[in-house]
C-alpha cells in the first residue's frame, strides 16, 4: 500500500512539473510576444531578403531577375564610390571617434573638478547634443558658410587661411567632425559618471607615492575607466557605420541642391568626401531604382556593424551580464 | 609661557602650510573654472550665433555683421507662417508621440521577462536585442520600404514608421532590462506570495518603481522620433502633406537660399521643444544616459 501511495506520488510530481513548466513557458511567451514579432518581421524577414535581392536585378516594377553575383561584381569593381565611401568610413573611425571619446573624457574630467557651477556648466554641455541633427548641420552650414559665417570672418580678422569647409573636399570632414564634436554630452555624461565610481582612496594612495597629475591619470584613472572607454570607442564606430543625416544635410545644403522629393541631390558633395555606405543604400535603392546593388551594400553594412557588436559583447562582459 | 611657546611654533608652521595649500587651491579654482569657461564658449556660441542671425533683417543676413543692427522678430512669424509649417508640427507631434507610446507599451514587459524570468535562449534573446539595437536602419530598409509600398500602400505617410514601434524597440527593451536587473527579487516573491498574478505584479509593483527609468525611455524614443530624418525621407518624402519638422526643416534652405536668417529661425524652432522638454526633464534624462552605458 505504501508503496502504491509513492509510486502514484512518483508519477504525479512530473506531471504537475511538467504543467507548471509549460505554464511558465506560455507566460515567458506571451510577456515576450511583441518583440519576438517584432524580431521576426522587422529584422530576420527583411535581413534575408535583403541578401536575396543582392543576387536579383530588381527595378522595383518589372519582376526580380537571378544575375548571380553581378551586383556584386557591380558594387566592388564598377561603381565609383564604394572604396571611397569606405575610405572615409575609415578616417571618420579613426579621427572622429578618437577625437570625440578623447574630447568627452577631456569634458566628463573637466566637470568632476569643478568646485562651484557644476550643474549650469553640465547642462550647458550636454544642450548640443541635444539639437536635432539636421538642426545641428543647418546650424553649421550656416557658422561654416565661407561667404557670410562668423567663423571665417573671425579667422581672416585674425589673418588666419579661411577654409571653405563643407565646400571643400579637403575640409569637409573636419567640419563634420566639429560638428561631432560639438555634440558631445552623451559620452560626457558616461565618462563623468565612471569616473565618479574611481575609489578615492586609490588617488590618495598614488598622491603620497608622489604620483604627479599625469601618473594620477595613468595609473589610477585610466585603469579604472578603461572598460568605458572601450565601450565608447566601439559604440563609436558602430555609429560611424550608421553616419547618415549630418553628412546628407550638410551636402546638400553646401551643394545648393535641396529639393524635397524628385530633385536628385547626389549625396558625397563635394567631390564624394562626405559619402558613407548608408547614403549608398538611399542613392542606388531610392534614387537609381537598383535594389540589388543597394542590397549588396546593405549587406556589408551588416556585417562590418555585426563584427563590431560582436567586440562589444564579447570585450565588455559587463554589457551582458545577465546575473540577477 | 614653555606651553604656548611650544605650541606656537608648530601652529604658526601650519598656518603658513595652510596659507600656501589655500593660494594653491584657489590657483587650481580658477585654472579649471577659466578652462570651463572656454569650453562653455565652445558649446554656446553656435546657438548665440544662430540667434543673432535669426534676427537680422534680409539684407543684413547678406553681411558678416554679427550684431542684428535692427531686431527682426517678425522672422519667427513669417517662418511659421510658411505653408506647411504647421502640417510638419502636427505630423511630428503625432509621430513621436504615438511612437512614444507604443514603444512603452509595447518594451515594458519584454524587457521585464528579459530581466527576471528564466527561460531558455535567455542570452540569445538578449544577443539579438543588442543585434538590432546596433542594426543600421539602411540594412532592412529596401525590404520593408517595398512591403509598406506594394503590400500596405502605406507610403506617402508617417505609419510606416509608427506601427512597428507597436512591437518593442530593441534599445528600449535594454535599457529597461538594465533597469530592471537592480529590481530586489523579494519584492517580486512577495507580490507573488500576496497573490499577485505576473502581470499584475508587473503593473502594481514593478510600474511603479521603474518610474525613472520608463521616463527615460519615453523621453529617448520621443527625442528618437523627433530628430530621425531618415525614416521621414524614406517614406514620406512623396508626400508633402506627412512631412516631419526635421525633414522639412532643409526645405528652407533652398526656399531661401540666398538668405540664413529665416533658415535659422526655423532651425532655432525646430530645436526648442526638445530643449524645453530637456530642462523639465533633466534628472531622468542624465541617469538614462548613464544606465545605457555602465553596468556594475
Amino acid at each position: 500500500m505504501a508503496l502504491e501511495r509513492m509510486t502514484v506520488a512518483r508519477t504525479e510530481v512530473p506531471a504537475a512539473l511538467k504543467r507548471k513548466r509549460r505554464r511558465e513557458t506560455a507566460r515567458t511567451l506571451a510577456f515576450l510576444s511583441p518583440w519576438l514579432i517584432g524580431f521576426g518581421f522587422f529584422f530576420l524577414y527583411p535581413l534575408i531578403s535583403t541578401v536575396y535581392f543582392s543576387f536579383m536585378r530588381y527595378d522595383g516594377f518589372t519582376a526580380p531577375v537571378f544575375t548571380g553575383l553581378k551586383n556584386w561584381d557591380y558594387v566592388f569593381t564598377k561603381y565609383p564610390f564604394f572604396w571611397q565611401g569606405l575610405q572615409n568610413t575609415l578616417w571618420l573611425v579613426v579621427v572622429m571617434v578618437t577625437l570625440r571619446v578623447a574630447f568627452g573624457l577631456g569634458i566628463g574630467m573637466l566637470i568632476t573638478k569643478l568646485k562651484t557651477g557644476v550643474g549650469f556648466f553640465r547642462t550647458l554641455f550636454y544642450l548640443p547634443y541635444l539639437a536635432p541633427p539636421v538642426a545641428a548641420t543647418m546650424a553649421f552650414a550656416f557658422l561654416l558658410n565661407p561667404g557670410t559665417g562668423p567663423v571665417n570672418h573671425f579667422l581672416g580678422k585674425l589673418g588666419l587661411p579661411q577654409p571653405g569647409w563643407f565646400t571643400d573636399p579637403s575640409w569637409s570632414k573636419p567640419a563634420l567632425t566639429m560638428l561631432a564634436m560639438w555634440g558631445i554630452g552623451d559620452l560626457m555624461v558616461i565618462f563623468m559618471a565612471s569616473l565618479l565610481d574611481v575609489p578615492k582612496e586609490q588617488y590618495e594612495a598614488a598622491e603620497l607615492d608622489g604620483a604627479g597629475p599625469w601618473q594620477r591619470f595613468r595609473y589610477v584613472t585610466y585603469p579604472n575607466i578603461s572598460p568605458i572607454v572601450m565601450f565608447a570607442v566601439v559604440t563609436g564606430v558602430i555609429q560611424t557605420m550608421q553616419y547618415y543625416t549630418q553628412a546628407i544635410v550638410a551636402g546638400k545644403v553646401a551643394s545648393g541642391i535641396i529639393g524635397g522629393s524628385g530633385q536628385a541631390f547626389e549625396p558625397g558633395y563635394p567631390h564624394g568626401s562626405t559619402w558613407t555606405l548608408p547614403q549608398m543604400v538611399y542613392s542606388l535603392g531610392f534614387q537609381r531604382f537598383d535594389t540589388g546593388s543597394a542590397c549588396v551594400i546593405a549587406v556589408v553594412l551588416f556585417v562590418i556593424s555585426m563584427a563590431f557588436t560582436s567586440l562589444l559583447l564579447r570585450r565588455n562582459a559587463g554589457f551582458l551580464s545577465s546575473e540577477d | 609661557m614653555t606651553l604656548s611657546s611650544t605650541l606656537s611654533v608648530p601652529l604658526t608652521t601650519r598656518t603658513a602650510a595652510a596659507r600656501v595649500a589655500r593660494r594653491r587651491a584657489v590657483l587650481h579654482w580658477v585654472a579649471v573654472h577659466s578652462v570651463a569657461v572656454a569650453a562653455a564658449l565652445f558649446f554656446i556660441l553656435p546657438f548665440v550665433f544662430v540667434f543673432l542671425t535669426s534676427v537680422m533683417t534680409d539684407r543684413q543676413a547678406l553681411t558678416t555683421d554679427f550684431w542684428p543692427h535692427q531686431w527682426e522678430w517678425g522672422n519667427y512669424l513669417k517662418v511659421w507662417r510658411t505653408p506647411g509649417f504647421l502640417t510638419w508640427w502636427r505630423n511630428t507631434l503625432v509621430y513621436a508621440g504615438l511612437g512614444t507610446l507604443f514603444t512603452v507599451v509595447s518594451s515594458v514587459p519584454v524587457a521585464y521577462a528579459m530581466a527576471k524570468f528564466r527561460f531558455r535562449g535567455r542570452n540569445l534573446s538578449l544577443m539579438a536585442v543588442i543585434s538590432m539595437m546596433m542594426l543600421p536602419p539602411q540594412v532592412t530598409v529596401i525590404p520593408m520600404y517595398l512591403f509598406w509600398a506594394k503590400q500596405l500602400h502605406l507610403t506617402g505617410t508617417l505609419w510606416p514608421l509608427i506601427i512597428p514601434m507597436a512591437f518593442g524597440d530593441a534599445f528600449s527593451i535594454f535599457l529597461l532590462r538594465q533597469f530592471l536587473l537592480t529590481v530586489p527579487n523579494e519584492y517580486l516573491e512577495a507580490a507573488r506570495i500576496d497573490g499577485c498574478g505576473d502581470l499584475r505584479t508587473l503593473l502594481r509593483v514593478v510600474l511603479p518603481m521603474s518610474r525613472p527609468a520608463i521616463a527615460a525611455v519615453a523621453l529617448f524614443q520621443f527625442f528618437y522620433c523627433w530628430n530621425d530624418y531618415f525614416g521621414p525621407q524614406i517614406y514620406a518624402s512623396e508626400n508633402p502633406g506627412a512631412w516631419t519638422l526635421s525633414y522639412g526643416l532643409e526645405s528652407f534652405k533652398g526656399a531661401h537660399h540666398t538668405n540664413w536668417n529665416l533658415t535659422m529661425a526655423a532651425t532655432l524652432l525646430v530645436m526648442a521643444p526638445v530643449i524645453v522638454l530637456f530642462f523639465f526633464a533633466q534628472k531622468a534624462f542624465i541617469e538614462g544616459v548613464t544606465l545605457t552605458g555602465v553596468k556594475g
